[in-house]
């Protein structure tokens, strides 16, 4: 029976729809809200594939994110033995109240009215990065000129990281992401990125700025571990997701092009399009994961104590008890909540940031070029099914009108 | 309706203050919920539900009486 288990290695291989979750999943999401999953490690855990049950144990706290409990769901990642408890400041692996704690000194950074605040600097950045593109004339790359800088420059500035350094931590982030690194080679990457941030915060608390860094810094709450730490997540948080939310959305607009052109027609809808495109595409294709604390049972499903459980994000959005035609692109979807940024105590910190660079950033882009289209075809357009966060490597785009 | 909030379990997820500003604000310090209508108004009732619906950690409760 175990033999015919699907294991975590297929959850990011794609069908013909670059957009639509991996078949395999959607096999498994039609059948059953829970199917048994095989663990690298051989642990049978289950897969949670329906919405409802989802957001259900994503909200209770009888299932647990601390990673000394974990069943890692990538194979190239089986670490040696046993994973210890998360470092000090990597709050993401824990539980409350720990994570209660770190998470509490960042909050107070990323509400609706500080993000908010943050437009018209996201909105200059912006124009200045399509004002570059333009001048460079068609084709290019969408990726390089567009969707990662964007996301990469705001973080930068938010934490008080020089975005001349990025070479350092976008090309490690890269390493820590692709599917197919091992342990050895992500605990490298990590390294090196912890290595650089614990200079520059060594540098800022000789002379704090107004940072986001340097006030956690002087809040005297974190010791030097915690403070890189800390640093690292929101690093890599901050520019990966959203650059690949960025890409990707702009791929499936220009795909959809009923979609865009009302896009195009009513710039005010781009809140919604924004929720939409983030239900649809659900970057984090591996899925969230879980263990279960105690024998749980819920909406009928019976958990054991110490089951790994893997949320599939992509599959839950995708939910037809939950979204009408979920497999349809529609921007004027009555938002009814989505789980692209998780659900419970961990969900997204920084989502309130993504979505206004995702308004701004989509928004920018189709005023500005309002002929863009795909330089390739698009069964060309090279896939992320190798990362864990899914996107596009590369998104060539032409155009031959530009709007000042 | 009546609106309450649980400030103790709040996690500063902004979902509130995004679906339903009228209603809800952000705690400067650490971005925990300030409820700014106990008692909304018809017009913002099904703003609130939406709020209650959205919240992750489940701190909002809207009651009918």
């Amino acid at each position: 029976m175990t033999e015919t288990l699907p294991s975590e290695i297929t959850l990011s291989a794609r069908g013909s729809c670059p957009f639509d979750p991996p078949p395999e999943v959607t096999e498994q999401a039609k059948a059953r809200p829970i199917t048994p999953i095989r663990f690298p490690d051989g642990h049978i855990g289950q897969l949670i594939t329906n919405y409802t049950l989802a957001r259900a144990v994503l909200a209770d706290p009888r299932f647990s994110a601390r990673q000394e409990l974990r069943h890692i769901p990538i194979p190239n990642r089986l670490a040696d033995g046993e994973m210890g408890p998360a470092d000090p400041g990597m709050f993401i692996r824990m539980d409350p109240p720990q994570h209660t704690r770190y998470r509490r000194l960042l909050t107070g950074q990323f509400t609706v009215r500080h993000m908010n605040l943050l437009v018209p600097r996201i909105e200059r950045i912006t124009a200045e990065h399509l004002d570059a593109m333009a001048e460079q004339g068609p084709p290019a790359d969408l990726v390089k000129a567009f969707a990662l800088p964007i996301p990469s420059l705001v973080i930068c500035e938010l934490l008080g990281v020089p975005y001349s350094d990025r070479e350092v931590f976008q090309q490690h982030t890269s390493t820590m992401l692709r599917l197919d690194s091992t342990s050895q080679e992500v605990y490298g990457a990590i390294g090196k990125v912890n290595e650089y941030l614990d200079g520059l915060v060594e540098a800022k608390k000789a002379s704090p700025a107004e940072d986001l860094l340097s006030g956690l810094i002087t809040g005297g709450e974190l010791n030097q571990e915690e403070l890189v730490t800390i640093g690292f997540l929101l690093l890599v948080a901050g520019h990966e997701t959203t650059a690949n939310m960025l890409g990707l959305g702009s791929f499936a607009l220009l795909s959809n092009p009923a979609q865009l052109a009302a896009l195009r027609a009513d710039p005010t809808l781009v809140d919604g399009a924004v929720e939409e495109l983030l239900r649809y595409l659900s970057i984090i294709q591996i899925g969230i994961q879980r263990t279960a604390l105690e024998d749980v049972d819920l909406d009928g499903h019976h958990f054991k104590k110490g089951d790994g459980v893997l949320i599939s994000v992509p599959a839950a959005n995708r939910d037809p008890e939950r979204f009408e035609h979920p497999e349809q692109l529609n921007i004027t979807r009555p938002n009814t909540g989505h789980l692209a940024f998780g659900h419970g105590v961990h969900q997204c910190l920084g989502q309130q940031l993504a979505r206004i660079e995702m308004r701004v950033g989509y928004r920018a882009l189709f005023e500005r070029f309002p002929d863009l289209r795909l330089a390739i075809p698009a069964d060309e357009v090279p896939m992320r099914s190798d990362m864990a966060i899914y996107g596009v490597h590369r998104l060539p785009v032409m155009w031959e009108e530009v709007r000042q | 309706m009546k609106v309450t909030v649980d400030r103790e379990r709040c996690c500063s997820s902004g979902m509130c203050a995004l679906t339903a500003p009228k209603l809800f604000d952000q705690d400067d310090e650490d971005g925990r919920v300030v409820l700014l209508i106990a008692e909304p108004p018809e017009e913002l009732h099904a703003a609130a539900r939406k709020a209650e619906s959205f919240c992750p950690c489940q701190v909002i409760t809207v009651s009918d009486d």
